[in-house]
């Protein structure tokens, strides 16, 4: 059962050091410019840019390794899934078709595809390094203060906070419910009958709600005692101010996203097209 | 406590609510006959928190809780699934009112409205936003996009409909009716 988690890894590089705001307002800027855009030049900037970023921050590639082969494997399967479904799909966004080999009907292979899957893909290789070094560079706490300072309301910030306090809670809980129902013989794997595994999986669930609706009741009477909510403002213990290197940032990652929608847009298309003279 | 504003059993059960959405959606996956798919039991989840807490709170256990499920496990987050989770827990928490679960009676006619209700605000989910989104933002064929919808929400139609019921009917169990003591003479 030992499901690897993504979680903060601490170190000392100024990717670190930057404000939680900071890095929440680039990685969504990042996030927005890359799924707006369908540029091959804009994406290939954007993946070179956050591998450069990555390698500042010193987080090892061994260290988030069992997402990136996920991430491969999926993207794998996306693409294949992309060409059975749609092997013309290129040919209809560039308007033009240069076969490079002819397999059976409509299954053939034209430059315009293979150009228009790696678009794709990139588009996905371009987000994925920031959202990891997102993810491992901010501390938990640190983001739901983010949260609340972007103009999220602190009642929900306090809530996704809440939620990644009580996740390793959770799943003690979980653990402990499941190995008990299962030393009573309830078995949720191949090895019984589908509707009778569903039947056990409810019941180890059910007991893992109850406790969790147990828990909710006392948090928020913990939380009513101590006059949560009273005021409409909130301070936040892990909140920093902004340095020099904040604005910096914000500003080259400003630059970045106008750029990147003026390239994209300026010929009304969010195409890249280098097939059309 | 302003109206307008959520309550502190609501922010504590979207907390809460979010946290045990994403352990169900990584440990408690029932492996299903359909090679390399899963019978999702968080979505089950979903819709009783959506119906004891109202559709503020399953809305927001969606957001939260699949946004950070795929960034925790997957490094990045596919937006347009997870705004489908939103939707449907969003739609299912608007038939709260109506299933008043709180009341300790689940008896078949609300099984069959809290179905109805989950069916319509999944096809409506998963068939039409996600492939929606899918298209939008990410430029794929429609044919496939709306395939792995109509997988996918079928799939957790099933799931819902099965444990998600069972869950209800367990959990209206364990509150005590308005008219369940009897005088004794």
């Amino acid at each position: 059962m030992a499901v690897e988690m993504l979680s903060y890894i601490d170190r000392k590089t100024p990717i670190h050091q930057l404000t939680g705001v900071t890095k929440l307002i680039c990685f969504i800027v990042w996030s927005s410019a890359a799924m707006l855009t369908y540029d091959t030049r804009i994406l290939a900037f954007l993946f070179i840019f956050s591998i450069v970023i990555f390698i500042v921050s010193k987080i090892k590639v061994s260290e988030v390794s069992f997402v990136l082969i996920f991430i491969l494997v999926f993207l794998f399967i996306n693409n294949m899934a992309i060409y059975l479904f749609s092997p013309q799909e290129g040919v209809k966004i560039y308007g033009s078709s240069h076969v490079l080999i002819e397999i059976a009907g409509r299954y053939n292979v034209t430059i315009e595809q293979i150009f228009y899957q790696c678009n794709v893909t990139l588009k996905y290789f371009a987000v994925i390094p920031i959202a990891l070094l997102f993810i491992v560079t901010t501390h938990p706490s640190e983001f739901a203060a983010s949260l609340n300072k972007i103009g999220v309301s602190y009642r929900i910030s306090y809530a996704v906070a809440l939620a990644l306090r009580y996740i390793p809670d959770v799943q003690r809980d979980f653990r402990t419910i499941a190995l008990s129902q299962q030393a009573r013989g309830i078995d949720m794997s191949k090895k019984e009958k589908l509707p009778i595994r569903i039947k056990n999986a409810a019941s180890i669930i059910f007991p893992l709600i109850l406790s969790s609706l147990d828990k909710i009741e006392t948090i928020s009477n913990a939380m009513e005692l101590r006059g949560f909510g009273k005021s409409n403002k909130r301070t936040w213990y892990s909140a920093r101010p902004f340095q020099r290197g904040d604005y910096v940032t914000l500003f080259v990652f400003g630059v970045i996203f106008v750029t990147a929608m003026v390239v994209t847009f300026h010929d009304g298309n969010r195409f890249y097209n280098p097939f059309e003279s | 406590m302003k109206g307008n504003q959520l309550s502190i059993k609501t922010i504590v059960a979207i907390g809460i609510g979010a946290a045990v959405f994403i352990i169900l959606a990584k440990f408690a996956a029932v492996p299903s006959p359909v090679p390399n798919t899963s019978i999702q039991t968080s979505y089950a989840f979903l819709a009783l928190m959506a119906v004891v807490f109202g559709p503020i709170a399953g809305g927001l256990i969606g957001l939260i809780g699949h946004a950070l499920n795929d960034a925790i496990s997957y490094g990045s987050v596919w937006w347009s699934w997870v705004a489908v989770s939103m939707i449907v827990g969003l739609l299912i928490g608007l038939a709260a009112k109506k299933l008043d679960i709180e009341s300790g009676i689940f008896n078949t006619k609300k099984i069959i409205t809290f179905n109805i209700v989950q069916v319509i605000a999944q096809g409506f989910g998963w068939f039409l936003v996600a492939p929606a989104l899918d298209i939008l933002i990410y430029a794929e064929p429609a044919n496939k996009v709306f395939l792995q919808g109509l997988f996918a929400g079928v799939s957790n139609m099933v799931t819902v409909g099965v444990i998600g019921t069972l869950l209800l009917a367990g959990y209206a169990k364990t509150r005590s009716r308005s008219n369940s003591l009897t005088r004794e003479l």
